[in-house]
């Protein structure tokens, strides 16, 4: 059985994914791709190369008459892959552009926080209701495959607490400024040479991102139903060099810690204190994570958190995982 | 604040009940009993080791009600603060008044600041600083953070609290 799949976004993971389709035998073809200012339809699959030249010289994937929302109600899919930028207040568009897919049928995987953060039950019950999958992996940790392991590889566990180093651009801004003694100007001057914050760096170091991925591991994990005002979030943009070093003459260091204890309601995302032994000390732009369970012990996951393959990793999982449901396979 | 006490008291029945009751009454916690009748002082007497959570206001009536009631305060052992946290903070630490910051967890009575190191990399910018926190039980110290958030909004720093786990 071949897929078929409606790309919208252009950028690092949609690219991620073109690239890992042609890359390997996936049994994918992609009918129709959007990025913000046109879009290609082909029923019997896009000529990749093509498109990614296309894209490549003209800034464009295809026609400027062809857009996100003409895909989505009229090309042919199975699978609706929404890899928009967030907006992390209204989820827009993405989250209308993933109702339509549901009501039109057809399964939806996404790797935008936006719609899962702000509207997950919403858009899991539409998904029930007909009969189809709904997967949002990228959205957390990036490439490690936290979300999949606690909803259904844990299921019979109760998942007590979580900690987790959810932001790749604030870990490697904390690693540099520990290591290297650098201020958190000049650190996070050079995550920004390097590529790993952008422009405007506030959504990740005011701990905005990091918090919204906890709504999303609250609100699809614990089924709560709890939005980004419900987080007590703290960032690292105003830390210091000297706290750093005081930190050092415990033998500790500073990094950004997302919790969620779910028993007590309390979902934090602060700098905290701790030990340079303890795992949750990874260095440069990875992520972990760690979950207590009642019945698999302690769990420990460490990652890459970003990057255009990693994310494409896991929005790959998650439409081959939807292949394997719906093939009868496992 | 926690208190050990040994105690002397008759070794007939009710007699420690007779001792272990004021302290309860008087909202003091008791942690443990432990038993001495090995090292019974004399023919009848009974030495009873307790250790009590106590706020230390409270402490000299509930010796003088034990007394009334004719149980012998042997030895009275010092407060032990056991449970000890690292926090830092970091803002204009000084210019709010330090003391006061410093005084908002020693007066709870079941938390002090026992150490600070102090960062001031120059006049008018932030300073940096380390507080070593001690209380008598876990619990305290959660209420001791508590105080210190509440203080760390109000004048506008940020607190790094360690990660327990």
């Amino acid at each position: 059985m071949v897929l078929r799949l409606a790309l919208l976004g252009m950028g690092a993971v949609g690219r991620g994914i073109i690239q890992a389709a042609l890359e390997k035998d996936l049994g994918l073809i992609i009918t129709a791709v959007a990025d913000s200012r046109s879009g290609c339809i082909d029923p019997n699959g896009l000529n990749l190369p093509e498109l990614l030249d296309r894209k490549d010289k003209t800034g464009m994937c295809g026609d400027t008459g062809i857009s996100a929302e003409t895909i989505v109600k009229t090309a042919p899919y199975d699978i609706l892959v929404e890899m928009t930028p967030t907006d992390a207040r209204s989820g827009e568009p993405a989250t209308s552009y993933i109702r339509d897919a549901l009501q039109r049928g057809s399964h939806v995987v996404t790797s935008n926080k936006g719609p899962v953060a702000l509207h997950y039950h919403e858009l899991a019950s539409l998904a029930k209701k007909n009969h189809l999958q709904f997967r949002f992996e990228a959205t957390v940790a990036g490439a490690i495959p936290i979300l999949q392991t606690l909803i259904h590889n844990l299921g019979g566990n109760e998942i007590l607490s979580l900690y987790g180093v959810l932001n790749g651009t604030c870990n490697y801004i904390l690693t540099r400024m520990a290591e290297e003694g650098l201020t958190y100007k000049q650190a996070l001057d050079e995550a920004r040479t390097l590529g790993y914050a952008e422009a405007d760096p506030t959504y990740d170091v005011k701990g905005i991102d990091a918090a919204i991925k906890l709504v999303i591991l609250a609100n699809t994990v614990w089924k709560k139903n709890i939005c980004l005002d419900d987080v007590d979030v703290t960032g690292i943009d105003l830390l210091t060099e000297e706290a750093l070093r005081l930190a050092e003459q415990q033998d500790a260091t500073i990094r950004l810690i997302g919790e969620i204890i779910p028993g007590d309601n309390i979902y934090r995302l602060c700098p905290r204190i701790i030990p340079k032994d303890h795992p949750l000390v990874v260095q440069g732009s990875l992520n972990a994570i760690i979950v207590r369970t009642d019945l698999a012990g302690d769990l420990l996951f460490v990652g890459k958190g970003a990057g255009s393959r990693e994310t494409a990793s896991a929005v790959i999982g998650d439409i081959l995982s939807i292949r394997d449901i719906h093939a009868g396979g496992n | 604040m926690q208190v050990s006490m040994k105690l002397e008291l008759r070794d007939s029945p009710g007699q420690l009940v007779a001792a272990l009751m004021p302290i309860s009454d008087m909202g003091g916690n008791i942690k443990t009993v432990i038993h001495e009748h090995e090292h019974a002082s004399g023919q009848g007497d009974l030495s009873v080791e307790v250790v009590i959570e106590i706020p230390p206001e409270l402490l000299d009536g509930l010796i003088s009600r034990l007394r009334e009631r004719g149980i012998n305060v042997l030895k009275l052992g010092e407060e032990r603060m056991s449970y000890s946290q690292s926090v830092i903070l970091i803002g204009h630490l000084v210019h709010t008044d330090l003391g006061d910051t410093i005084d908002r967890i020693d007066q709870t009575g079941f938390a002090e600041v026992t150490y600070m190191s102090l960062a001031m990399p120059a006049i008018n910018e932030r300073t940096s600083a380390q507080f070593v926190i001690k209380s008598l039980t876990r619990e305290h110290m959660q209420q001791a953070l508590l105080i210190l958030r509440q203080v760390a909004r109000q004048k506008e720093f940020l607190l790094i609290e360690p990660l327990e786990f």
